[in-house]
């Protein structure tokens, strides 16, 4: 009777420690779900993002064995850019064991959409770094989505800006005639207000042109520019119609050097295949292109040396969609930080307490060079108010082999771009009857 | 005047590019009697094909990246794979649905479509990549300077080229025993098996025929546009140019990229922008959908008659 009393509490004593014991090794881990996309008309972008992203996260397990001793962890589902697979990766990965995601980034607009109304019932926060909704940049209304470093409306301040810098100051855009030359899709028509209102202001005209989706021929749309005459090009494309259109442009006479596009015409994958027609393109960048940033070579060094690298083609890593996904990286790990700090280090977070994080990240210079990225993105300054950060756009130029950066960080117009943002905020919140959070009581 | 000549021009000569993929279709169409949905994915297959095997040649065989004679042997290689290909579909894919109806078949070709994409990104990656055949998309000097008039240079080989190619197709089907073979398997597959034509032959051949114009499809695309997945959409061009010309004309598929190519131009140029610009995606099918009211079976279809 003695012996199975104690082999009952033997077997007793072995289950808690072991349950604790497993508990001890779910504590240490932090999830994340990735909605990448690999495959499909956007694999490209997918997979220099999300492979960059992915880097990042293994550079950090590797080098500090995760945040403060929390390993991190992460699934992936792949979502084509297709709107009903990101919302159905969305529903699927939203808990992995116990273990809730706590944050949401498809880098697509469209995916974006799809989910907006989700993540406040859920308690995921949205990240949408250069894509989405600009006025999501107003917390007040938007509490969970997170349109960081730069919206599409910064974005088309920063152009103009740039213009008016290449004229040598603003007031001399007056009588410039502008094309805008956009894919007609969500994103590609966002950009509108903006230019509407700098056009007003600074006394330049715009001539919208559409491409239609997927914009893989456009000889009558640079016909129409070529008769037009336009001073500038402004490129609002994506994927394939990139290309194209700078092939079309040189077919048609006009010089690349007066196309400016906007950050998704600006990747290596969207000149490369138009050859040397591309050579002298300039697009904007809230990430520049490069592998002279510490982190990056700390990721060659530790991961790729290692042969643990997530890119097929390691010599992708410091490309235009590599660095934007190693900034992701960094936002994401730079909040798990923030969190910890506040909520108890060595724990996995919630997707509440990433959500107050984000909010309150702060990203200055100093901080970024101490992470070896200096350059690599803009410095970063969140609010209850401000979802956005920075809003600051650098330009680089394509000289036929790599992108040259041409700009220092670019300032929207900060008071037009933020009342356009609160005005049309406001308006969403009457249409949902939302009351915006008083942001004076946030904590 | 100048303008509407130059869109014009630039119509036509995009066209002669959409009935290049339209042939793909119209080869399959003929010997199956299905609309083959993975034709596109096909010209995506052998442009990544192609250029994948120009990058990784030198290093397998130990050749200069710069040699001449690369582009030839990546060329022959692809074409190799393009029959592989075309002998993998008839042996696992079209063998057991003989005698199937046509709808059958077309949703394997779906299927197949899926597969194709996800095989080509599997074996080359996903990277975009560029495409150089050594023809300048440049204007021609001549006529800039003599009318104001900007043609590519590289829309008129590539219009040539596809212009042969339809020759060279249309006298095959007309004159040659194979030829022949073709339109009869098209016509019934039993009836065909039934007077001795190698149904799985003659499946084969047309499959890898419709392989080599995707080579020639994908190569004049991906060096217009990149090779990268949107060479897929190529197909959503060439639909149009099918209901028009007709499934099972050749010729047809000639005439009906010339006039889809020059109308949505045109459409786009001088409708656009009444209705917000953007409409050459769209419009093509709204013609298709008139002439489809006023004659079913295309400008050169087969008119079907049915014993009531």
């Amino acid at each position: 009777m003695k012996l199975k009393k104690a082999w009952l509490t033997a077997v007793a004593a072995a289950t808690v420690w072991g349950a604790a014991g497993l508990g001890t090794a779910q504590a240490a881990e932090q999830y994340l779900g990735l909605p990448s996309y690999r495959v499909g008309p956007y694999a490209a972008g997918g997979t220099g993002v999300f492979g960059g992203w992915i880097d990042y996260m293994k550079l950090i397990n590797e080098r500090e064995g995760g945040v403060n001793g929390v390993k991190l962890v992460w699934q992936e589902c792949e979502t084509e850019y297709n709107n009903a697979r990101g919302v159905e990766c969305y529903e699927r990965l939203k808990k992995q064991g116990d273990q809730q995601n706590v944050l949401f980034a498809p880098v697509s607009t469209g995916i974006t959409f799809g989910v907006f109304e989700r993540v406040p019932q859920d308690k995921i926060p949205l990240l949408s770094i250069g894509i989405g909704r600009s006025d999501t940049a107003d917390g007040r209304v938007f509490p969970w989505v997170f349109p960081m470093i730069a919206t599409y409306w910064s974005q088309a301040s920063a152009i103009v800006g740039y213009l008016g810098q290449r004229e040598g100051g603003m007031d001399k855009l007056k009588g410039k005639k502008i094309a805008v030359l956009y894919l007609d899709f969500a994103p590609g028509k966002e950009p509108f207000p903006v230019l509407d209102r700098l056009a007003q202001k600074w006394g330049f005209t715009t001539e919208k042109i559409a491409v239609a989706m997927p914009g893989n021929e456009q000889q009558a749309q640079w016909l129409q520019i070529r008769q037009m005459r336009p001073d500038y090009v402004i490129l609002l494309t994506y994927g394939v119609s990139n290309p194209t259109a700078l092939k079309t442009a040189a077919r048609t006479g006009f010089p690349a050097e007066r196309i400016v596009g906007w950050w998704w015409s600006g990747a290596e994958e969207d000149v490369v295949p138009a050859g040397d027609a591309a050579k002298g393109f300039v697009a904007g960048a809230f990430n520049p292109a490069g592998t002279d940033f510490a982190v990056i070579q700390d990721i060659q060094k530790l991961v790729y040396a290692k042969g643990q690298g997530d890119m097929q083609d390691p010599k992708r890593v410091g490309s235009t969609y590599y660095n934007r996904g190693v900034g992701h990286g960094i936002i994401y790990v730079e909040a798990l930080r923030l969190a910890q700090e506040k909520f108890g280090k060595g724990k996995p977070v919630t997707g509440e307490q990433m959500r107050w994080a984000l909010e309150n990240l702060k990203l200055d210079e100093k901080r970024l060079e101490a992470i070896g990225a200096k350059g690599l993105m803009p410095a970063l300054a969140l609010s209850c108010a401000d979802h956005e950060g920075s809003g600051r756009v650098r330009f680089q130029q394509w000289d036929g082999t790599k992108w040259v950066s041409v700009s220092d960080w670019i300032e929207p117009d900060r008071k037009l771009v933020r009342s356009l943002v609160e005005e049309s905020a406001a308006a969403y919140a009457k249409e949902k009857g939302i009351t915006p959070r008083d942001c004076s009581k946030e904590q | 005047m100048g303008f509407f000549l130059e869109v014009l021009i630039g119509g036509l000569l995009a066209g002669m590019l959409y009935a290049l993929v339209a042939l793909g279709f119209v080869l399959i169409f003929k010997a199956s009697g299905v609309l083959n949905f993975a034709q596109g994915a096909m010209v995506f297959f052998a442009a990544l094909t192609f250029v994948g095997l120009t990058e990784r040649l030198p290093a397998w065989l130990g050749l200069s990246p710069e040699w001449a004679g690369l582009f030839w042997i990546a060329l022959l290689l692809t074409a190799v794979v393009m029959v592989l290909l075309a002998w993998l579909v008839e042996r696992f894919m079209l063998r057991k649905l003989v005698n199937q109806p046509a709808i059958t078949l077309f949703m394997a070709t779906i299927g197949l479509s899926y597969l194709i994409e996800g095989v080509a990104q599997g074996m080359w990656g996903a990277v975009v990549r560029g495409l150089d055949l050594g023809i300048a998309d440049e204007p021609v000097m001549g006529l800039l300077e003599r009318y104001n008039l900007m043609i590519s240079k590289f829309d008129l080989v590539a219009a040539t080229v596809a212009g042969v190619l339809v020759a060279v197709l249309a006298l095959f089907f007309q004159y040659t025993k194979v030829g022949r073979a073709l339109r009869a398997v098209a016509d019934d597959h039993q009836a065909a098996l039934s007077i001795g034509i190698p149904l799985q032959r003659i499946w084969v051949i047309v499959w890898a025929v419709a392989g080599f114009v995707a080579i020639v499809a994908g190569l004049v695309w991906g060096s217009r546009n990149g090779v990268q997945f949107a060479l897929t959409y190529t197909a959503l061009k060439a639909l149009p140019v099918l209901i028009l010309g007709g499934l099972t004309s050749v010729p047809g598929a000639i005439v009906g990229g010339l006039i889809i190519g020059a109308s949505e131009k045109l459409a786009e140029v001088y409708l656009g922008p009444f209705v917000g610009g953007g409409i050459d995606s769209w419009f093509p099918y709204v013609l298709a959908l008139v002439f489809l009211l006023i004659r079913p079976e295309g400008l050169f279809g087969e008119k079907h008659i049915d014993r009531v």
